[in-house]
């Protein structure tokens, strides 16, 4: 990062306009008007294929998903529904919440790094490995039963430290492109990007189904994508970087409601 | 711009037509991945155009997964049903796509899917009845480049 | 082993005519593409899908690459007789994937 700030401060190329941090928009109300979710920017065919169960394709990881969930592991301990009962009543709502800040951990998770907590501290099993199939079909299945209802993320207390470098991070420009999250998702929605119509960059889908993928991934594979996008290097599946600006994200999203398992272009 | 023909309109043209050859137009219009296609399947047979509605996007946010529905005109009786549709993907690597059995046990010709479309072009199904008649449709198609590709992330 | 997700009547008139949408988890691999070391990815695809009622074929599909991933594939099915619904999806390899859905049928009214 202080190479790069530096490698910008020497930069006397005129058409560089500011390779400085934007600066952060105020923390008490969302920054945009209205907010609209990614579903909003998807062609008709696209919308109807989230809509409709048996043809959106991401609904094949949360039957999975419901498989794993039910299935004990072989330490001998219990199956996540061994604790948590029927996802149908007991994990309603519950995606909506995250990351969120997890005391034992003393740091901010999301949902994909609960359910491996879950599994390492509660099943005495290997964590499962970030994009593997597993992952997605439990997180699809946990995150589909809080479908339609409100993001809600707290960003207080423990969680602010983590909240203040997500908003910092969407607003840091970066790449060889140079651009920040918010000159695609705030200054320019709903122009065009080529074939692409620019959305706000809300994160209520994920796992999402993504027809450029012809699979179901996770929000940190989208956020790698845009990193590529602008000529960044990606960080890892996981990283602290992306769980951060997920809460931002999330916090973003106040309101609007999860989609999961939501179809993307 | 979806070129169907509907029944309505081929009916409304019928009249005057009907005395014109379809077969020879409709192979001379086509590309040779399609004229390939038809020959090695449809050797003898005339494909008369109509009959056959294809709904497709004009525009395809992502060729990965293009829906398409398709219904054929028939009343679906034991003596006059759809026994086949196929679809032909002229510009796409391999122009087969997918081909559907039917009967009148399905009691309505139409079948839904989603297909993958290479690049911009016209896509054609054929359909054969009980009677061994074939007739043909197309619908054009565009499929628009994303901003950023993602193929090895 | 393949997850299919299928929606059909479980109770219907005689006569009626059914929609029936199926859709299986497979990634219907073309054999064109590479890895991002460059080689060739080998084709993995489904080929063949049959829809039987009470053992007769009402539907079959043949598939190529064309087919888009996770296919989906609507038809209709007009209802007969009480009985089962088979659903039979076969890759390149005759591996099978099958799923059965019983059905009862009402006199029509």
């Amino acid at each position: 990062m202080i190479f790069c700030a530096l490698l910008a401060g020497c930069d006397k190329n005129p058409t560089v306009i500011d390779d400085s941090p934007s600066a952060p928009a105020p923390v008490a109300t969302a920054p945009l008007p209205e907010m609209l979710s990614g579903y909003h920017f998807q062609s008709a065919d696209t919308q109807a294929l989230q809509d409709d169960q048996f043809a959106n394709p991401g609904m094949l990881w949360v039957d999975r998903g419901e498989e794993l969930w039910t299935t004990a592991p072989q330490t001998g301990k219990p199956a996540c529904a061994g604790c948590h009962n029927d996802a149908a009543t007991d994990m309603a709502g519950v995606a909506a919440h995250f990351p969120k800040y997890n005391k034992s951990l003393d740091t901010v998770v999301n949902l994909e790094g609960q359910i491996n907590h879950c599994r390492v501290e509660h099943q005495q099993s290997s964590p499962l490995v970030y994009e593997s199939d597993d992952l997605l079909a439990l997180s699809a299945y946990v995150g589909y039963q809080s479908n339609g209802l409100p993001i809600e993320v707290a960003i207080d207390g423990p969680a602010a430290p983590a909240f203040a470098a997500g908003q910092a991070y969407f607003y840091t420009r970066r790449g060889q492109l140079n651009l920040a999250c918010n000159h695609c998702h705030e200054d320019n929605v709903g122009r065009m990007l080529r074939g692409d119509k620019l959305s706000q960059g809300q994160a209520g889908g994920y796992p999402a189904y993504r027809l450029e993928w012809q699979s179901i991934g996770s929000l940190h594979r989208r956020l790698r994508f845009c990193n590529v996008g602008v000529r960044a290097e990606p960080f890892a599946f996981g990283a602290t970087q992306y769980i951060e600006l997920e809460l931002y994200l999330k916090w973003r999203a106040q309101g609007l409601p999860v989609e999961t398992p939501a179809v993307r272009r | 711009m979806i070129r169907t023909i509907n029944r309505r309109n081929w009916l409304a043209g019928a009249g005057t037509l009907a005395t014109l050859t379809v077969q020879p137009r409709l192979l001379a219009a086509v590309s040779e991945p399609v004229q390939s296609v038809l020959k090695r399947d449809f050797p003898t047979a005339e494909i008369q155009p109509g009959r056959v509605n294809i709904e497709l996007p004009a525009l395809a946010e992502n060729g990965n997964s293009v829906r398409m529905k398709i219904s054929v005109d028939s009343p679906m009786t034991p003596t006059d049903y759809v026994s086949f549709i196929q679809i032909i993907a002229q510009a796409n690597p391999l122009p087969d796509v997918a081909r559907f059995d039917l009967s009148h046990a399905n009691g309505l010709a139409e079948v839904e899917t989603r297909i993958r479309v290479s690049a911009e072009q016209d896509i054609v199904v054929v359909a054969g009845l009980s009677d061994g008649s074939l007739w043909s449709g197309s619908a054009h198609i565009v499929v628009t480049v994303a901003a950023c590709l993602d193929a090895l992330y | 082993m393949l997850k299919a997700r299928i929606s059909v009547p479980a109770r219907a008139r005689q006569g009626e005519i059914m929609a029936v949408k199926t859709l299986i988890s497979h990634p219907m691999e073309t054999g064109f593409r590479r890895n991002s070391l460059g080689q060739a990815i080998p084709r993995d695809i489904l080929t063949r899908f049959e829809c039987r009622y009470n053992e007769k074929p009402v539907f079959t599909a043949t598939l190529h690459p064309a087919v888009a991933a996770n296919p989906f594939i609507a038809f209709h099915v007009r209802a007969q007789d009480s009985g089962k619904l088979e659903f039979i999806w076969t890759d390149q390899d005759d591996q099978v994937t099958r799923v059965t859905r019983e059905l009862t049928v009402d006199p029509a009214a």
